[in-house]
C-alpha cells in the first residue's frame, strides 16, 4: 500500500490537522510503511470470526437517568482559551 | 531510606522511626539532586507532597493510618490531578489544569500517599522510548545515553533511580512492562477493566489499563490493591471484588505449570536476552515448576492488529482537542476550520499526528471492514490462542522486550522499527490479560525483564510467581550506581 501526498492532504483535512507542505512526503512514506505492516492481516480468513470489542465481551451497563454531578460550569471553563459571559468564544461562523 | 521496600517503610512509619514528612523530604531532595539529568518529572509538587505528608503523620499518630499512609509516590502525567497540570506529555495540554481527580488518584490520595509530582511520558502515551514527549526525552538511569522505554518512561526511570518508592503508569501496548524491563524494575499491567480508566487521558479505550511500577512484586502488590476495583464512572470497569494481593505472595510454586510459547523464542530474539530468560526459567524449575511448550499461533498478527485498533481509537478520542473548551489554540485563527487545523497541527507531535492519520484512514468510508473490523476479528483469534493455552498452563512466560534499552535517537527515523519494540507485550493488551515484568539479569550492563502473563483476574497469581523468584534472586535489588548515594 502506497499513499500519495494528495491522499495525505485529504486524510489530514478529514482529521483537521494542518501539515506543513514540506512534511507531506515524509508522512506519505511513514503511513505507507505502517499500512504495509498492517496488511499482513489480509491473508487471514476471518469470515467465521466475530469481532472482539471488549476482552470480557461485556455489554454496556445502564444506570438510572438521575443527576449525579454537581454543576461546576465556571470551574470547568477555567481551562478554555477564550470565554465571555459563560460562553466559549470561537471565530465567527455565520456572516 | 530510598532502598527500602514499601513494607519496611510502612513499618518504619508506624513505629515512628521516621515521619512521613521526613520520608517525603528525602525523596524531594533526591528529585532535586538527580532529575535535572534524568528528566523523569514534568511537574514536581513538593509543597503538596509535604502538606499531604503532614496529614499522613497526623493519621499515623491517631491510629487511623493504613499500610500505605505516608509513603510518597509519583503519578504518570496521564492521570488527572485536581488543581495540578495534567499535560499527558503534550503541548496540547501544556496549560491544562485538571479540574478533578482520576479515580486512581483519588483512591491513592485516600490511602494517604503524598504525591511527589507528575511523570514524563510519550505524548498521549504513544511511543516506546519516551522520546515523543513535548518535555524532552527521559534518560535511562542505567545509561543516560539510552532510552528508558515507553510510554511510561518517566515512571520507570524515576523508580529505577529511587526518586520515588513507587509510581503509577498506564499500558496500552506494553507501556508499563517494556519500560520496567529496560529500567530493571518490576511493573504490572492488570486485567483490562480491573482498574478504573476514569480521569485517565484516553488513547485507545479498549486497550488502556492503569498499573504500577515498584522495586519488587511485593511493592507492586501493595500499591495495586487500593487502585483496583469497580468504578461506576468507567463503563468498561469490571464489578468484581479485589483480593488481598499481598496475601498469596508466599504460596509455593510446587507444581506450577509454566507455558513457554515457541513463537516467543524463535528468530528475532536477542541471544543475550534468551540466555537470561533461560536462566530465570531454570530458577523456576528449582522452585518446583513444570515447563510446557505451548503455541500462540497468531502472535505474529498482534502488531498489525494493534496498529489499526489503537490508531483508530486514538483518532476518535483525540478529536476532542478542538481549541475550544481546553487545550492549545493557535494564534489569530481566520475561521473555525483554520482554528481546528492549526491548533491541532501545531500542538500535536509527529507520532500523534501519524497515528491520528492512520486511524482516520482506517475508519474512513469504504475502509472500515478491511481495517478496523478485520483487526477486531484478529483480536479474537489472538485472545482465543491464550484461552487455549490457559487450559494447559497456569502462567505464560517469555521475554518482555526483544532488546535491552537502545540509544536515544537510534529508532526515531523509522516508526515501524520502533513499533517492533512491543512485539511481546501487545498481544496481552489485545487479549486484555494481566502481565508483569520482572528483572532477571543484565546483558552488557543493561537490565532485561521476564514477562509473566496470567489468566483473567489472576493478578494475585502472577504477583506470587514474581515474588517467589525475587525471594530467591536479587536482580530486583540492584540499582544504577550513580544514584545510590
Amino acid at each position: 500500500m502506497s499513499l500519495t501526498t494528495d491522499e495525505i492532504k485529504n486524510i489530514a483535512y478529514l482529521a483537521r490537522l494542518s501539515i506543513e507542505e514540506d512534511r507531506m512526503h515524509t508522512y506519505a512514506d511513514n503511513l505507507s510503511g505502517i499500512l504495509d505492516l498492517v496488511e499482513q492481516m489480509n491473508n487471514v480468513d476471518t469470515s467465521a470470526i466475530a469481532p472482539m470489542a471488549h476482552p470480557q465481551d461485556m455489554s454496556q451497563r445502564l444506570r438510572a437517568d438521575t443527576i449525579t454531578e454537581e454543576n461546576q460550569r465556571e470551574h470547568f471553563m477555567e481551562n478554555a482559551p477564550a470565554t465571555e459571559a459563560g460562553l466559549f468564544l470561537v471565530p465567527k461562523v455565520i456572516e | 531510606m530510598h532502598n527500602k521496600s514499601i513494607a519496611e517503610l510502612s513499618a518504619a512509619l508506624q513505629s515512628k522511626d521516621i515521619s512521613s514528612v521526613e520520608l517525603t523530604q528525602h525523596f524531594i531532595e533526591r528529585i532535586k539532586k538527580y532529575d535535572n539529568d534524568l528528566n523523569s518529572f514534568i511537574t514536581q509538587t513538593p509543597d503538596l507532597a509535604l502538606e499531604a505528608a503532614k496529614v499522613a503523620d497526623a493519621s499515623i499518630a491517631n491510629g487511623s493510618a493504613g499500610a500505605l499512609t505516608g509513603i510518597p509516590l509519583a503519578q504518570k502525567d496521564i492521570f488527572c490531578t485536581n488543581g495540578v497540570r495534567t499535560s499527558c506529555g503534550s503541548k496540547m495540554l501544556d496549560n491544562f489544569t485538571a479540574p478533578y481527580d482520576a479515580t486512581v488518584v483519588s483512591n491513592l490520595n485516600a490511602a494517604g500517599m503524598p504525591m511527589l509530582g507528575k511523570l514524563n511520558m510519550d505524548e498521549f502515551a504513544m511511543g516506546s522510548s519516551n522520546e515523543n514527549s513535548f518535555y524532552g526525552a527521559v534518560k535511562n538511569p542505567w545509561d543516560t545515553d539510552r532510552v528508558p522505554g515507553g510510554s511510561s518512561g518517566g515512571s520507570a526511570a524515576c523508580v529505577a533511580a529511587r526518586l520515588a518508592p513507587v509510581a503509577t503508569g498506564t499500558d496500552t501496548g506494553g507501556s508499563i512492562r517494556q519500560p520496567a524491563s529496560m529500567c530493571g524494575i518490576t511493573g504490572i499491567k492488570p486485567t483490562y477493566g480491573r482498574v478504573s480508566r476514569f480521569g485517565i487521558v484516553s488513547y485507545a479505550s479498549s486497550l488502556d489499563q492503569a498499573g504500577v511500577f515498584g522495586r519488587s512484586a511485593e511493592d507492586c502488590a501493595m500499591l495495586l490493591e487500593p487502585m483496583a476495583g469497580f468504578d461506576e464512572k468507567d463503563s468498561t470497569c469490571i464489578d468484581k471484588p479485589v483480593p488481598n494481593y499481598a496475601a498469596n505472595l508466599n504460596d509455593s510454586l510446587q507444581g506450577l505449570k509454566i507455558g513457554l510459547p515457541k513463537e516467543y523464542f524463535s528468530n528475532g530474539i536477542d541471544g543475550n536476552i534468551e540466555k537470561l530468560i533461560d536462566e530465570a526459567i531454570a530458577e523456576y524449575k528449582k522452585l518446583g515448576a513444570e515447563v510446557i511448550e505451548i503455541s500462540l499461533p497468531n502472535s505474529h498478527l498482534s502488531i498489525p492488529a494493534y496498529y489499526v485498533i489503537a490508531p483508530a481509537e486514538c483518532s476518535s478520542n483525540l478529536s476532542r482537542y478542538d481549541g475550544v473548551r481546553y487545550g492549545y489554540r493557535c494564534e489569530d485563527p481566520k475561521d473555525l476550520t483554520d482554528m481546528y487545523m492549526r491548533s491541532r497541527g501545531e500542538a500535536f507531535g509527529e507520532e500523534v499526528l501519524r497515528r491520528i492519520m492512520v486511524g482516520t484512514y482506517a475508519l474512513s468510508a469504504g475502509y472500515y471492514d478491511a481495517y478496523y473490523l478485520q483487526a477486531q476479528k484478529i483480536r479474537r483469534l489472538i485472545s482465543e490462542d491464550f484461552t487455549k493455552a490457559f487450559e494447559q498452563v497456569d502462567v505464560i512466560m517469555g521475554p518482555t522486550a526483544p532488546t535491552t534499552a537502545f540509544k536515544i535517537g537510534e529508532k526515531t527515523d523509522d516508526p515501524v522499527t520502533m513499533y517492533l519494540s512491543d512485539i511481546y507485550t501487545i498481544a496481552v493488551n489485545l487479549a486484555g490479560l494481566p502481565g508483569i515484568s520482572v528483572p532477571v539479569g543484565m546483558a552488557d550492563k543493561l537490565p532485561a525483564g521476564l514477562q509473566i502473563i496470567g489468566n483473567y483476574f489472576d493478578e494475585a497469581k502472577i504477583l506470587n510467581v514474581a515474588h517467589q523468584y525475587q525471594q530467591n534472586t536479587d536482580w530486583h535489588l540492584q540499582m544504577p550506581a550513580a544514584y545510590q548515594a
